[in-house]
């Protein structure tokens, strides 16, 4: 049996998961979404991870992003070499695309502020 | 001389929601931040994990404030950047406040204030760290401040004292800008943050956390070299024998928030020791009529979505407050309790909704919360476990339960084992 806990809200369920004939059962969640969590850790567990990018504006010389959708845990790294890569140059809005579809992981690079908008080049 | 109806000092999460619901209630509402973008702590803490009760989103810091920020424009709000207030006074008609920026000094007036200041954190000389004063020696805020706002990574080797919230969420952002974290010491038994933050920030990167551990002393002339960790007793004093030398460049603490009330001291407004923020009543009007606080002033929050909330409870009640007398009954906090607030009640305004904060002093299993009013208990909620470092958030009709001048209003929590 594994325990673990629920990083999905604040509240922090310690969940037990055992496997049986192939399936995975979950207690000590108080909502779907530990199950699902639960499940996913056995499984492929993933993150999200928020980050920043260099901009070219001396006022906001980084820009907070995260990506859109959550990427395996084991590509966190790879993909912050990807994210690293980046250099801003328009004063972009908030949830506009930096980067397409990351290492093809089916996630965006989204700017998380419109700090851009408020400072001169 | 400008007159407004209400005056919020401080833009971040608290202010910009109390500015909102001030004007929503009809008031003409002046809001004065001191930094030059509003949105407060929000704008450097660029983490997920905000909204979740208010909007069900897993929002950013700068997300979640600029949905806040694109309401308070939209509404025309008035704020002032880059100005500080640097007096407040109370006078027959309300207050005035001298405010200073780069136009030059003016003084506005107010018939309302409301103080939504936010907190500091705990700095090394707060938790007795002895040796030389190199740089190097940070608060979390402010490695989280050159990390996230300026692009600069403060560290390459570092060393994180206290495992508060945002202690831990740095250690996660500086790994993965490239530093390394030997690991993050906390001296007490038990850590400070969310158990969340404590899997999803430490041991999903291998950033190993030791209890009962503290810093004791520093080295470096002008940059940190080293650090020296002991372990401590129960009382958490070192224990001599058991020092070991670590090498790093930085130091990062994480050892504590405080409520800013410098301003609300100044107009003798009245502090809980335990909260270190005003004593307020269910509107979050504090001793001194006429002065609301919300927020991490008030004391301090874990979720930024009950900041928003207590924000809106202040600027409400702000726009809607008249002079008529108050009429305040204590609520009384257990001992198992480590606080509640509000710590009193207006009978003479409406208790149907009032919003209930509290956090236990320790660690507990099976517990049940109970509000007994004359010691007949008239509400109890079964927690299966509750823990200090995350607060619990109760709404109660208080209007329901005949309230009067001598009527006494006790919290209390019971575990099984009292059985």
């Amino acid at each position: 049996m594994n325990e673990l806990v629920c990083i999905v809200c604040p509240k922090g369920c310690t969940m037990h998961i055992e496997q049986e004939n192939g399936a995975y059962k979950v207690s000590g969640n108080t909502c779907k979404r530990g199950a699902q969590f639960a499940i996913s850790e056995m499984t492929e567990p993933k993150r999200t991870i928020c980050t920043t990018v260099r901009t070219v504006f001396s006022q906001a010389p980084v820009l907070p992003v995260r990506v859109s959708a959550e990427i395996p845990k084991d590509k966190i790294f790879d993909v912050m070499r990807e994210i690293n890569s980046i250099i801003v140059k328009n004063p972009v809005r908030r949830g506009d695309v930096l980067l397409k579809d990351v290492l093809n992981l089916g996630a965006d690079i989204i700017a998380t502020s419109d700090l851009l908008r408020q400072v001169e080049k | 001389m400008q007159n407004y109806d209400v005056l919020v000092i401080g833009g971040g999460p608290a202010g910009l929601a109390a500015a909102i619901a001030a004007h929503k209630n009809g008031a003409k509402t002046l809001l004065v931040e001191r930094e030059a973008r509003l949105g407060g702590i929000l704008k450097q803490c660029i983490h997920d994990g905000f909204g979740l009760v208010r909007f069900q989103e897993k929002l950013s810091g700068p997300e979640y404030a600029e949905r806040f920020i694109d309401e308070f424009h939209k509404l025309n709000l008035e704020a002032k950047t880059l100005t500080f207030v640097t007096r407040l006074e109370k006078n027959a008609s309300g207050f005035s406040a001298v405010l200073v920026n780069r136009d030059g000094v003016e003084t506005v007036t107010a018939k309302a204030l409301i103080l939504a200041t936010g907190c500091r954190e705990r700095t090394a000389k707060q938790v007795n760290i002895h040796g030389t004063r190199p740089a190097g020696v940070f608060t979390a805020g402010t490695a989280q401040h050159f990390t996230n706002l300026l692009g600069e990574l403060p560290t390459k080797k570092c060393v994180i004292l206290g495992s508060g919230d945002i202690g831990l969420i740095m250690a996660r952002r500086l790994t993965l800008e490239g530093a390394k974290v030997l690991g993050v010491y906390e001296a007490k038994s038990t850590p400070s943050g969310l158990t969340r933050n404590i899997h999803q920030c430490l041991h999903d990167y291998d950033i190993p956390l030791y209890l009962s551990h503290t810093v004791t002393r520093v080295f470096g002339a002008d940059r940190l070299t080293a650090v020296e960790i002991a372990e401590v007793d129960d009382k958490m004093q070192p224990i001599s024998g058991t020092e070991q030398i670590l090498e790093c460049d930085a130091l990062i603490l994480s050892v504590g928030l405080i409520p800013e009330n410098e301003l609300a001291e100044t107009l003798d407004v009245q502090l809980d020791p335990k909260t270190k923020g005003p004593v307020c009543n269910a509107q979050l009007m504090t001793s001194v009529s006429g002065i609301f606080s919300c927020g991490n002033a008030l004391h301090v929050n874990d979720l930024v979505d009950y900041v928003s909330e207590s924000g809106e409870i202040a600027g409400e009640n702000a726009a809607k407050y008249v002079k008529a007398e108050r009429k305040e009954i204590p609520v009384k906090a257990g001992s198992r309790l480590l606080y509640a607030v509000p710590q009193k009640l207006d009978l003479n305004s409406d208790n149907q909704k009032t919003v209930l904060y509290f956090r236990s002093r320790d660690i507990l299993n099976g517990c049940t919360f109970k509000i007994t009013v004359d010691g007949k208990t008239v509400f109890s909620k079964k927690y299966p476990f509750l823990r200090p470092p995350e607060m619990e958030k109760l709404q109660i009709d208080f209007s329901q339960y005949q309230l009067s001048e001598n009527s006494e209003i006790q919290l209390d929590i019971e575990v099984k084992s009292d059985e």
